[in-house]
């Protein structure tokens, strides 16, 4: 579960020797890159560059199938995100019960687009495709946190808490 | 005393865990004695956090529960619903695959034995593989995906397959909205998905298998991923199956946020750790699938069916259902409706009971507009279609799909043009890329669909042949089946599409 992440300016990136470390209980694994790129994201709040050579390295594989990967997937990140990540579920259940109208009416507020950060670094609002809360809808979901039949109010109570 | 707070997302998202929290707490002051089970839901999402007191055996529901009614449960001041099983959205359902959901803990082997559970493989191990994959064939299971492909042809294929070594992968990325079968089973009886994949494993001598879970289900990978230990330390799992010389072993892995991996060739590029862009078929997965090895790929519900097939016997199973869609189906009841929740019947009640009398309408309490049946791929039915029977062949017969058996209901305020732009739109962001039709076909229709909406009419015809080159040109379901919702919005819902909408408002 995704945890609370520091403040951009405290990250340095991590040297060839910590990103193996992390990297290495996954070696053995049948197809390991996800697993690494995910405990990499989990330890760094996103893929840091200077993971590039030792995943390379490790897998036998080029940067630009690396690079390939890490585009293809929405999780992956080239950079960190807000300290915390709210989701807004965008798809037809919560559609049906007024989502869009919600989402728009929370990024209008904040000032954002889809993806962008809240200019004190407290929060990332992304969009989701579906949190499985369907019979509970509109859903959302606050760094792995889950809430169902999100309302204005209740939003507003999560931006309180994370400090937007 | 037992209670029974659920564990399952959809009751978290709803408080579970304050409730569970402060009954903990008020138990203590109190001086109760009580013993706390987080269980997995029964699947009334509308009554979630739905709390369970067991009094000297008998189980009394209460719910909707707010942190703030505790104090009034304890004291014997909230009104109950009696057995769960009495409440006429679960007492109407035949519940095989999500028997033991709700009622267990999800992560107590011995509840879980106490209930039924490990039957079926204790009798697949005593069976033939011939014999096993002769028993899914005689159930009629088809794949819970979507696709609907008899489940046992599919183990026969991997079964007769020469390799060194075969695999078994759950698929779990159950990314279409309005289901959430999956999620609730992994998270709500995480054991019978382990049970019927060693029963595959066994059956198509597969020794390894992968549980490819979608990284939006945080808490079912957690639950499923203690599962799996606690499985292997019960010899559930491992080099020697309960004893029987056996073996088969399984990894939980998560996704990354890409639909397109809920299709099946594209699943095995990911799980490899590769773009997860869709293969050419032929050749098959089940021939060359997983690091090139012949792989069974079954949806969590398909393979989550087999222990309850072999416990009470194929003929069992197939006596339910309609026509050849035999069994059960849970069905999702989702978006605007007064009842959400998981519904297990049989195949063959009309879609119409399902909206109007299972789900009790819509939540807002206006007419019934459309329904879209099997995620974002799936059609948009309207309500003079209710009466068509919840089965594989009867939604074909209608332009439809039933998916993974995930409904989502709409009100009238829905505008059906802009559903349709939607459908397009999300296969444009989660297209793969690797076929025309799909990748630049999606981009295209949503310019068109605004053309439509600016009035420009003659694009309708333009829309219509996108469409039909999507549908005949794609590679996967994800580019061919996009063409569902759009054109059945179309079809069904013209008055949307018309010019005259824009002067109107």
């Amino acid at each position: 579960m995704r945890t609370p992440m520091p403040a951009q300016s405290d990250l340095t990136p991590p040297d060839a020797s910590e990103i193996e470390a992390v990297i290495r209980p996954f070696l053995a694994l049948e197809g390991p890159l996800l697993p690494m790129l995910h405990a990499l994201q989990e330890a760094y709040g996103y893929v840091p560059e200077s993971a590039y050579a030792p995943l390379c390295a490790a897998l036998n594989i080029t940067r630009a199938e690396l690079k390939g990967v890490l585009s293809f997937y929405h999780d992956f990140r080239a950079r960190p995100s807000g300290k915390h990540v709210l989701k807004i579920c965008r798809a037809e259940a919560c559609q049906a019960m007024g989502a869009t109208a919600m989402a728009d009416r929370l990024l209008k507020k904040l000032g954002l687009e889809w993806h962008g950060t809240t200019a004190n670094g407290a929060v990332t609002v992304e969009p989701v495709y579906c949190l499985g809360l369907c019979a509970c809808a509109p859903a959302a979901m606050v760094d792995g946190k889950v809430i169902g039949r999100v309302s204005d109010a209740r939003l507003d109570t999560v931006l309180a808490e994370v400090g937007a | 005393m037992k209670i029974y707070v659920p564990m399952d997302s959809a009751a978290k998202a709803l408080g579970a865990d304050d409730v569970a929290g402060v009954l903990a707490a008020e138990a203590q002051k109190r001086g109760l004695e009580v013993e706390i089970i987080r269980n997995g839901t029964r699947g009334m999402i509308w009554l979630e956090p739905l709390v369970e007191i067991e009094k000297d055996g008998v189980r009394q529901a209460y719910g909707p529960i707010a942190p703030t009614d505790v104090g009034a449960l304890l004291d014997g001041r909230v009104d109950t619903h009696g057995s769960v099983e009495d409440i006429p959205f679960f007492a109407r359902q035949t519940r095989l695959t999500f028997v033991r959901c709700g009622l267990t803990d999800p992560l107590s082997i011995a509840d879980y034995e106490a209930h039924g559970g490990l039957e079926g493989l204790k009798r697949a191990i005593a069976m033939s593989q011939d014999a096993i994959i002769d028993e899914v064939k005689l159930s009629g299971l088809r794949g819970r995906g979507g696709a609907g492909f008899p489940t046992g042809i599919k183990w026969d294929t991997v079964r007769l397959a020469h390799a060194p070594q075969k695999y078994i992968v759950c698929n779990a990325d159950e990314g279409d909205s309005g289901t959430f079968a999956d999620r609730m089973i992994m998270e709500g009886d995480p054991f019978t998905l382990i049970e019927g994949m060693t029963i595959a494993g066994i059956g198509c001598g597969a020794t390894k298998g992968y549980i490819y879970i979608r990284s939006e289900y945080p808490d079912a990978i957690a639950v499923m991923s203690r599962a799996v230990e606690i499985a292997r330390a019960a010899g559930v799992l491992g080099v020697d199956i309960l004893g029987s010389g056996k073996a088969f072993d399984m990894e939980v892995r998560t996704g990354a946020g890409a639909y397109v991996c809920g299709e099946e060739t594209s699943l095995l590029n990911s799980l490899e750790g590769k773009r997860g862009v869709v293969r050419a078929k032929p050749p098959l997965p089940a021939l060359e699938g997983f690091l090139g090895r012949p792989t069974v790929v079954n949806n969590v519900i398909s393979l989550a069916t087999v222990p309850v097939i072999f416990a009470k016997g194929a003929e069992h199973y197939a006596s339910f259902g309609l026509g050849r869609s035999k069994g059960t189906m849970p069905i999702q009841i989702a978006g605007n409706v007064k009842f959400g929740g998981l519904f297990e019947t049989a195949f063959g009640m009309p879609l119409g009971e399902l909206v109007n009398t299972v789900a009790g309408g819509t939540a807002t309490g206006r007419p019934v507009k459309a329904v879209q049946v099997g995620g974002p791929l799936g059609a948009y039915l309207h309500p003079d279609q209710f009466d068509t029977p919840f089965g594989y062949e009867e939604f074909d017969g209608q332009k439809a799909l039933i998916g993974h058996a995930g409904i989502v209901v709409f009100d009238d305020s829905a505008d059906m043009l802009s559903m349709a732009r939607f459908a397009m739109e999300f296969c444009a962001v989660e297209s793969c890329g690797k076929c025309t039709p799909c990748r630049i076909g999606a981009v295209r229709g949503v310019e068109t669909i605004d053309r439509i909406a600016e009035g420009d009419t003659g694009a309708i015809e333009l829309l219509t042949d996108l469409c039909e080159v999507m549908t005949d040109g794609s590679l996967c379901a994800l580019g061919g089946f996009t063409p569902f919702p759009v054109m059945s919005a179309l079809r069904h819902f013209p008055e949307d599409f018309a010019p005259q909408k824009e002067a109107a408002e």
